[in-house]
């Protein structure tokens, strides 16, 4: 029963998929599960086999064996019209003009020539660039045609959206207005597939994430709980005290004592300290005291920080 | 609409509603025309008159030699050797025939000189061999007691009638026309290929450096992409040929009518009638009647199947390398190999085809797919049996289709590698990925 109820809540499950390209192993056995309604956080390394990955389930490419499910179904060709994928490598054809190249790349999609319209007046309506009907993409600007690219990745409405690097090239406007539409769509239901190396993003905008370097899943699952993995038991404290020789006697019997900044009005002794297996209590006592506490706050671990903590080790 | 034949029509709008199309489509036969012209007036056009100095020691030749539009003569006679060859070398003259006195015929045929700076015109000098060679005959044939008059009187002129086994008349040069019919078709079809096919290539290779790969084949297999591709170019140059094709039998129903020869006439009438009426005919109306007479309609369908399977054929390549490299100047190692076939079934067809259209070469060469378009176009206007014409196209289509299939290996890799020149062998190995 329960295992039924995980299946149907997952737009995409990856088992075991294995890909070489001649003596080149692209992915080893790589699993995933991605929850209906997630924005995943797809990191790695270049060279890692995001590509690879992506493109095997865009049925760019076949895996040499593992399967996947899209929404509960072994991946066939229907499936194409679920899926708006806007890959890192991406353009348009630049002599043709906006609307006719929309409609093509949307029919291509499998949608009728009259849902392509009228999906597009609104799109163009909402980002409000009625007047680009007519212009060829050549005449545009890159971000212009950048934004031309996205509508035509979410036209057909897919139930999951796949992009690569999806704000390269973008000015920090767009690419706040396009952040603000794909969390939009997410609201809607749409799951999104988010490969990026913009760690600020991922942070700010996924629940799920996963890690792929050479070739293998190393890390998988909620960000949380990723992060509750890689706690390290250490928190930043900022103590006001007239006897700093006498305070740093005391902790560092105890603890392991680092050096740290953090923003604050006062100027107070600023440390990370790493409790190793005492409680963050044992800690507070010591530090009452000896001063003032200003500041005592558990660090959480980037997923910068856990990226490249799996990657270099 | 299926996802093919979206593809094909985006293909063939985008090349039809390029302006180099339409330019093209309209201009080239204006322009053949126009060239036509040109050749026609440089022809007519006078040329500088040249004057050769004679020095005529026997004081006989000289009065032989006519001036002609392009050369004259002067009598020299009088004047020094020595004095002449340097007013040669001062280019004051074309050149200096010279003529010694010598008591024996023989001896002076073989000691005619002409002196001049740049290497003679071969038809002044055949013709100044003609002349005096008649005269010195002349001569001899008067010292020897015989009647020159008798002799060119029985002298008699053959002139062979040329006719056809259905009766009718023909003049020399009838197969001039089938050579050029030929020769125009075969040219054409290698025309084409190259020309469509490098679109072909064009397009794949916009397709990659636009980036917009990727996300078509997220949406499409490589393999529709491919041939979508190759068929809406295909439909362009058939669109292109047809308007060319249009145009050309109107300005032949017009010359034709011009000329009042009956179209049409030679099939449906009577052999004695058509008889009847090629005795009244000039020669630009048999002219003309010949071009009709050329079977025209086998001419137009079979370019079209030699052109869709050679096209495809060739076009196929063109979009495996347009796959494999980064831009144009990338594919010329690749292209090399594709042209070259090419260029040996335009030299078949003009060196054998035409002294022998039924010959072994020829014959082998028409049923080879790479070079059967070229050649057997080439072959078609002198009349080819059907069988052969049916095996030669069974051939081009099924090795087509094993063409195609290894062209969609190459592509589909290919189209996803950026910034590496392949070689000859990666492409090898990418066709078994």
């Amino acid at each position: 029963m329960e295992f039924n109820y995980l299946f149907m809540n997952n737009i995409l499950e990856v088992k075991n998929v294995v890909k070489t390209y001649g003596d080149f192993t692209a992915l080893n056995e790589v699993s995933l599960t991605i929850p209906k309604g997630s924005i995943y956080g797809l990191l790695g390394p270049n060279g890692a086999g995001k590509t690879s990955l992506i493109r095997i389930i865009n049925q760019i490419t076949l895996p040499d064996s593992g399967e996947i499910l899209l929404d509960g179904e072994k991946l066939n060709l229907n499936h194409i019209q679920n899926i708006g994928y806007m890959p890192e490598e991406r353009g348009l054809y630049k002599t043709m003009k906006v609307g006719e190249q929309c409609l093509y790349l949307a029919q291509l999609k499998g949608l009728s020539k009259l849902d392509a319209t009228k999906e597009l007046k609104y799109w163009f309506e909402r980002l409000e660039i009625q007047g680009w009907w007519n212009k060829k993409i050549q005449e545009l600007s890159k971000g212009m045609a950048q934004k031309i690219q996205f509508v035509v990745t979410v036209l057909h409405k897919p139930k999951l959206l796949i992009l690569d690097e999806p704000f390269s090239g973008f000015d920090p406007v767009n690419a706040n207005l396009i952040k603000d539409e794909i969390i939009e769509l997410n609201k809607q239901g749409t799951s999104v597939i988010f490969s990026t190396h913009r760690m600020e993003s991922v942070e700010e905008m996924c629940d799920h994430i996963a890690l792929i370097h050479k070739s293998n899943k190393l890390i998988e699952g909620k960000l949380s709980d990723v992060k509750k993995e890689y706690r390290t038991n250490t928190y930043e404290v900022g103590i006001l005290t007239d006897n700093v020789e006498g305070l740093m006697f005391d902790l560092t019997q105890k603890f392991t004592l680092s050096q740290t900044d953090f923003k604050s009005l006062n100027d107070e002794l600023k440390l990370a300290i790493n409790l190793g297996n005492a409680t963050p209590n044992e800690l507070l006592n010591t530090l009452v005291q000896r001063g003032q506490v200003t500041h005592f706050v558990e660090k959480i671990p980037s997923v910068n920080d856990i990226f490249i903590k799996t990657v270099t080790e | 609409m299926s996802k093919l034949t979206l593809i094909i029509r985006r293909e063939f709008l985008a090349k039809v509603r390029n302006k180099s199309f339409i330019v093209m489509t309209f201009l080239s036969p204006l322009l053949f025309v126009g060239i036509g012209v040109f050749v026609g007036f440089l022809s007519t056009m006078k040329p500088e008159v040249k004057t050769i100095a004679v020095h005529d020691e026997t004081g006989n030749y000289f009065k032989l030699l006519k001036n002609s539009d392009e050369y004259h003569y002067t009598d020299f006679s009088l004047i020094d050797v020595k004095t002449l060859k340097d007013s040669i070398i001062s280019e004051a003259y074309e050149g200096l025939l010279l003529i010694p006195k010598k008591a024996n015929p023989d001896s002076l045929a073989k000691s005619i000189d002409y002196i001049s700076n740049d290497s003679p015109d071969f038809d002044i000098i055949s013709d100044l061999e003609k002349t005096i060679g008649q005269s010195i005959t002349q001569q001899k044939y008067a010292s020897n007691g015989l009647d020159t008059l008798k002799i060119k009187e029985l002298k008699s002129m053959v002139a062979i009638n040329i006719k056809k086994a259905s009766g009718e008349k023909s003049i020399q040069g009838l197969n001039w026309i089938k050579t050029i019919a030929g020769g125009a078709f075969g040219y054409l079809i290698m025309m084409f290929i190259v020309l469509y096919g490098n679109m072909v290539m064009r397009s794949v290779i916009e397709e990659k450096t636009s980036r917009i790969i990727e996300v078509i084949i997220s949406s499409v297999k490589p393999f529709q992409l491919m041939m979508g591709k190759i068929i809406g170019t295909s439909l362009a140059g058939i669109l292109q040929f047809l308007i060319w094709a249009l145009l050309g039998l109107s300005a032949m129903f017009i010359l034709s009518s011009v000329f009042g020869v009956q179209v049409g006439a030679t099939g449906a009438q009577s052999q004695q009638a058509m008889e009847m009426a090629s005795k009244n005919m000039s020669n630009v109306q048999l002219y003309f009647q010949e071009i009709w007479n050329l079977p025209i309609a086998t001419l137009l369908v079979s370019f079209m199947l030699y052109f869709i399977g050679g096209y495809f054929l060739y076009s196929s390549f063109y979009a495996a390398i347009g796959a494999a490299v980064d831009n144009e100047t990338d594919s010329q190692q690749f292209l090399l190999p594709i042209i070259l076939p090419l260029i040996l079934g335009v030299y078949i067809g003009f060196f054998t085809v035409i002294n022998d259209p039924h010959g072994t070469i020829a014959t082998v060469f028409s049923m080879i797919p790479l070079t059967s378009p070229i050649v057997m176009m080439m072959r078609i206007p002198f009349g080819v049996p059907l069988w052969q014409i049916v095996i030669s196209l069974v051939l081009l289509f099924g090795t087509f289709i094993l063409v195609v299939w290894f062209a969609s290996k190459i592509y589909r890799v290919g189209i996803l590698m950026y910034g590496k020149k392949p070689s000859w062998k990666e492409l090898y190995k990418w066709s078994k990925f």
